[in-house]
């Protein structure tokens, strides 16, 4: 059976040439620059599956009080430190605005007192970690569609990016992180779902500096690195090409999924 | 019916060379010189669905255990407390400097330094949870074990659909994987057998015994579907579209924790079916499964 022999060769060669690849080169595949556009590719796709099953306004689960973690687990920046944002906390952010800019009809410049002005939204909800940890917490702020609605979205207006008071690089070696400002992005369906909030109480006190005050996103059906802190502007934008490194984030820009409902 | 005697201790007996060849070819307990007969076991579509879930799930569970690294910690319920955790992988550090990994699992404490907790990545010591070697990338980098474990879940999911359709359509699952009632009464006798190492042989043989059933069974049709609904549970979109299913496992930190045990249960069967590969006998087992050629004893236990 020599037809049989080499039949059996090419399969075992052909296994044993894929078992390498997975098993011993796994973390130098990871270095190829094929590998990580066509494990990226999936990303698509798993947008698009989940969007199709959950929609645009399917809403995440909602606790009752006795649910709220007693310490809720502060993560990423917990103390953005430059001078202006100290300067800011002193004065108990009295002079904090968020600006709503880019492609929108009407401009805003929003203090702290007119956003506790507007409607507020209350929600207990489960904020998911990308390292895998969970916690509850009851957020209260502003619905996000009401101030797009504030605004007036042009039609071309695709993806909401939120810019952060908080530098994520030291380039002066002092221990202090001076520049990279941490900045985040969601599409308009994101953006618009009503549990998308710019929340400023977290379990009925003002946010506190390790949880983003004075005022950050929740997007309750991302993870939480999809829910920037300390938000000093919000830009609609067409595009997410020029901004930063272009991947819709800073953590995308490290290589993170901009896709963050997994 | 000849159950496997003693051998026979006469100077005409194989020689040691022969007996390992023989093992490895038919396994233990085989007799070299019973007639052999040829007989077709696993369809193509059995084949390439096995090879394929070979590869694929060694990737999820690597690139898996890299995510878990991200947070080694395991909770019941729908968040995590963080003071009482299930199951933890901790570093300490000692005196010297060096580390000290401790991995708690309820009230116990071990010291597994060097697996779990603490480990060396490229000779220096770090705090993780499991070693470099066994997770995808090596080093401590979650984003791209994320990349490499949501491309091959859908991989995994493929195949498996792919397999459990042609399965039913084949007849592959009503003839061979789906267990009896006799599969339950006859498990005792089933398990003497395995334990004694004798295999079925002759017409016996040429279908799946009662404790291949049952574990195939529960590999492919219990723990793969729960190890994706436990995955999919940890999906804060997919909990919005699928409230039940948070429900279903107890809280999102539950699923977690279930899709860990469920990812283990997938080891535990591995190590299981390489013990029972070499045992019937490795090369006949691997060629029936790249070729679909095997070779039955004839005779022997039904």
């Amino acid at each position: 059976m020599r037809e049989g022999a080499t039949r059996r060769g090419f399969l075992m060669r052909g296994l044993a040439g894929v078992g390498t690849l997975a098993l011993a080169g796994c973390h130098s595949v990871s270095q190829q620059p094929w590998a990580d556009p066509l494990l990226r590719s999936a990303e698509a796709l798993t947008k698009r599956v989940q969007r199709l099953f959950a929609g645009d306004h399917a809403l995440a689960q909602e606790f009752t009080k006795a649910d709220i973690a007693p310490v809720f687990r502060a993560n990423g920046t917990l103390d953005p430190g430059t001078a202006e944002y100290r300067a800011q906390a002193q004065s108990n952010f009295a002079n904090w605005r968020v600006t709503v800019g880019g492609l929108v009809e009407h401009p805003l410049s929003l203090s702290m007192a007119q956003l506790r002005k507007m409607p507020s939204r209350t929600q207990i909800t489960r904020h998911d970690c990308v390292e895998g940890w969970s916690c509850i917490g009851e957020w209260t702020g502003v619905q996000m569609s009401h101030i797009l609605a504030l605004a007036g979205p042009k039609q071309n207006a695709r993806y909401v990016v939120f810019y952060c008071a908080d530098p994520m690089t030291d380039t002066n070696g002092d221990g202090i992180n001076d520049s990279d400002f941490y900045y985040e992005s969601l599409d308009m369906v994101e953006a618009t779902h009503p549990q998308t909030l710019l929340a400023y109480d977290l379990n009925g006190q003002p946010l506190d500096i390790a949880h983003g005050a004075p005022v950050r996103v929740r997007a309750e059906r991302q993870l939480g690195y999809k829910q920037p802190k300390y938000v000093k502007a919000v830009a609609l934008v067409e595009s997410l090409d020029k901004i930063g490194g272009g991947k819709g984030g800073y953590w995308e820009d490290q290589g993170y999924n901009w896709w963050g409902g997994i | 019916m000849t159950i496997a005697s003693e051998p026979a201790h006469d100077p005409a007996a194989p020689g040691a060379g022969a007996r390992i060849a023989t093992f490895l070819k038919y396994g233990a307990n085989a007799d070299p010189d019973a007639p052999k007969a040829p007989f077709y076991r696993h369809p193509l579509f059995v084949r390439v669905a096995h090879w394929t879930n070979a590869i694929v799930l060694t990737v999820m569970l690597m690139s898996g255990l890299q995510i878990f690294n991200a947070h080694s910690a395991l909770y019941w319920g729908a968040q995590s407390d963080f003071d009482h955790p299930w199951v933890s992988m901790t570093a300490e550090q000692n005196d010297d400097g060096s580390l000290k990994g401790i991995t708690k699992i309820g009230p116990w404490h071990f010291d597994t330094t060097g697996w779990l907790g603490a480990s060396k990545v490229d000779g220096q010591w770090a705090v993780r949870g499991f070693p470099s070697w066994a997770t995808i990338p090596g080093p401590q980098w979650l984003a791209m074990g994320r990349l490499w474990h949501f491309f091959f879940a859908w991989l995994f999911v493929a195949n498996g659909v792919v397999f459990a359709g042609l399965a039913v359509y084949s007849g592959h699952f009503r003839r061979d994987l789906k267990p009896r009632a006799s599969d339950i009464t006859g498990l005792p006798a089933e398990i003497a057998h395995h334990a004694r190492l004798q295999f079925p042989r002759g017409a016996a043989a040429k279908s799946y015994n009662p404790l291949q059933r049952l574990t195939y069974f529960t590999v492919i049709f219990v723990i793969a579907p729960l190890i994706v609904l436990t995955g999919l549970t940890m999906s804060p979109t997919l909990d919005t579209a699928f409230p039940f299913l948070p429900w279903i496992f107890g809280g999102r930190q539950s699923a977690r924790t279930i899709h860990f045990l469920c990812a283990f249960s997938f080891v535990l069967f591995f190590l299981v079916h390489i013990v029972m590969v070499v045992l019937s006998g490795t090369w006949n087992n691997v060629r029936s499964m790249i070729t679909g050629r095997y070779e039955i004893e004839e005779g022997g236990h039904a």
